[in-house]
């Protein structure tokens, strides 16, 4: 339930413009993901070049730092290299994906778009345990083996992803788990290795696989200093999806939170009044995370 | 024709730091500035501050300067992995306990930014970003949109940074530039263990950017550091010119070019 007294962060800076480029369709369905994306979730569609466009030329003239393309699974989007492309001679692109559908010849376009920008292309692929078993519980059976077959064809294309791990998976946030799984993305292949590990937001899928948010955890206006404010990603970011334009990544099926259609009628204040709010402020969530 | 030169984080490095402005004096450079982090990753941290001073060179505070002089406990880098914050939580400690408290005092006199008119274009000297003393402006991410928009916020025709150690230029319409002068702390990440500081030519609204090489006695800094117990990997940077550490904040494309 949202909290009446909540606290409103300024959009300081438009740095980040995120694109749910895959709407909520996705080849599997997680047991934690935070907006239940399925193969059948079409709360959200997938976006063309033609959508994505005039909010690129928009994003031009705000002077946005960088692009993020997310789903459900990015890769499902048979426009997607074209949107990288068109998005790259403007600014860095990070592409988040299950990497279940990274098949050898799409990783040598990545690669060749990778040489051709001199802004970043960069891929995070999410991973959820050290080994088949532990992945899978969460992801469903069989998947592990496709990620590893996509991860060795962007081995071979001499692309390294960051790995993405959330704390579902069992030490990992300990500096032993680190290591451990470093050596395991060495082993994959990737030289450099590339770790990120995510807090898990207790909402959509994951509401059901833990427990849901409490009523304390809601943040009010005497909890948030305006400094506290600016490390929150929605005052530096907003998400396009098939349905308009939503104050962050997180919260594109909460109605309240979709603040305009175009990204000049969303430059305004938001009101935190979401529980997963509660989770961005306490793990300080930011777009560079 | 006005000739500019502009040092990046030094840290401690003070062997590059007296090659670079010997350097600086043969390119006969009208004025000379220091962009910050003083400290950090070598040893005896008094010396490069001594040094400054002595010469009279002007320069801004870097997030090392903000952290000593307020006696803070970290360096505020920014780094976001914890084997990255690890190291970067060495270097200050011993960085902090070698620092005398008069330079630390002198620290906090420094300015956040320098403003000045060269030819026809407007200066803004910072350490990061305009925005933020420890905002990393990498290449590959500082699209020209976003550099425009910094120049029209910050009322600017040319701003000069430094804090990620990676030195570039981007030219943008409108006589307006963005000049990373690198750093001469330590090397570029590129195999190669000479610095790198910025000369710019400035001839009224026309700016040419030179990124100017410096070798300097490593292997005395390399045994100093192992003399002062500083981490291992830090002497490997020295030695070899590729980074072992801060590797987690680059961006994929800087990344791909380093070794590790
Ligand atoms: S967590 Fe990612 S891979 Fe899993 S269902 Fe959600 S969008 Fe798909
Ligand atoms: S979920 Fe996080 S990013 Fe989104 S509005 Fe709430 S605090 Fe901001
Ligand atoms: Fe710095």
């Amino acid at each position: 339930m949202p909290s009446p007294d909540a606290p409103h962060v300024p959009l300081v800076a438009l740095d980040t413009l995120w694109f749910q480029v895959a709407g909520t369709l996705c080849n599997i369905a997680c047991t934690h993901c935070f907006i239940s994306c399925s193969p059948t979730n079409h709360a959200h569609e997938l976006l063309t070049l033609a959508d994505v466009e005039p909010l690129l030329a928009e994003a031009r003239v705000l002077g946005v730092r960088e692009y993020y393309f997310t789903g459900g699974e990015p890769f499902l989007n048979r426009e997607l290299l074209p949107i990288l492309e068109a998005t790259l001679r403007q600014g860095p692109a990070t592409v988040l994906t299950n990497g279940m559908l990274l098949r050898a010849d799409v990783c040598r376009e990545l690669r060749a778009l990778f040489d051709a920008s001199e802004y970043s292309l960069d891929l995070r692929v999410s991973l959820d345990g050290f080994d088949a078993a532990s992945h899978d519980a969460i992801r469903g059976a069989g998947v592990w083996e496709r990620v590893m077959t996509g991860l060795r064809n962007l081995v071979d294309a001499g692309l390294n992803p960051a790995i993405t791990v959330t704390t579902a998976a069992e030490g990992v946030a300990t500096s032993d788990g680190r290591a451990r799984f470093l050596e395991l993305i060495r082993n994959f292949g990737f030289a450099r290795p590339r770790l990120k590990v995510l807090p898990l937001f207790r909402i959509g899928a994951e509401e059901t696989r833990t427990r849901a948010y409490e009523d304390w955890e809601r943040l009010t206006s005497d909890a948030l200093t305006s400094d506290d404010a600016k490390v929150l990603q929605c005052s530096s970011c907003r998400m396009v999806t098939s349905r308009g334009v939503y104050v962050c990544p997180i919260l594109i099926d909460e109605p309240g939170a979709r603040m305009g259609a175009t990204l000049a009628e969303t430059l305004r204040p938001f009101p935190l009044r979401y529980g997963a709010c509660h989770t961005c402020w306490v793990d300080g969530v930011t777009c560079t995370t | 024709m006005t000739r500019l030169a502009f040092i990046g984080g030094m840290y401690s490095n003070y062997h590059a730091l007296v090659a670079t402005l010997a350097d600086i004096r043969a390119h006969g450079a009208d004025a000379t500035y220091f962009l910050g982090d003083l400290g950090a990753f070598g040893p005896y941290p008094d010396r490069v501050p001594e040094l400054l001073i002595e010469r009279g060179i002007a320069g801004i505070q870097g997030n090392y300067e903000e952290s000593l002089s307020t006696r803070a406990d970290d360096c505020h880098c920014g780094y976001t992995d914890p084997r990255d914050n690890y190291f970067a939580q060495l270097s200050y400690d011993y960085t902090f306990a070698h620092t005398s408290d008069a330079l630390k005092d002198w620290m906090g006199t420094l300015p956040r930014t320098i403003r000045f008119e060269a030819g026809g274009l407007r200066f803004l000297l910072v350490h990061g970003s305009p925005r933020r003393i420890n905002e990393f402006l990498w290449r590959s991410t500082s699209p020209e949109p976003f550099l425009e928009k910094l120049c029209r916020d910050f009322a600017a025709d040319a701003i000069v940074c430094t804090h990620t150690g990676l030195h570039w230029y981007r030219a943008l319409p409108d006589h307006r530039h963005i000049i990373n002068a690198g750093v001469i702390g330590r090397p570029a990440n590129d195999g190669r263990t000479n610095v790198w500081y910025a000369l710019v030519d400035v001839d009224g609204v026309n700016l040419r950017v030179e990124f100017v090489p410096v070798a300097y006695d490593h292997h005395r800094l390399a045994d100093e550091m192992q003399r002062e117990h500083l981490p291992e990997p830090f002497i490997e940077t020295i030695l070899s010119g590729w980074w072992t550490t801060c590797l987690e904040i680059l961006p994929a494309k800087e990344r791909a070019a380093g070794k590790f």
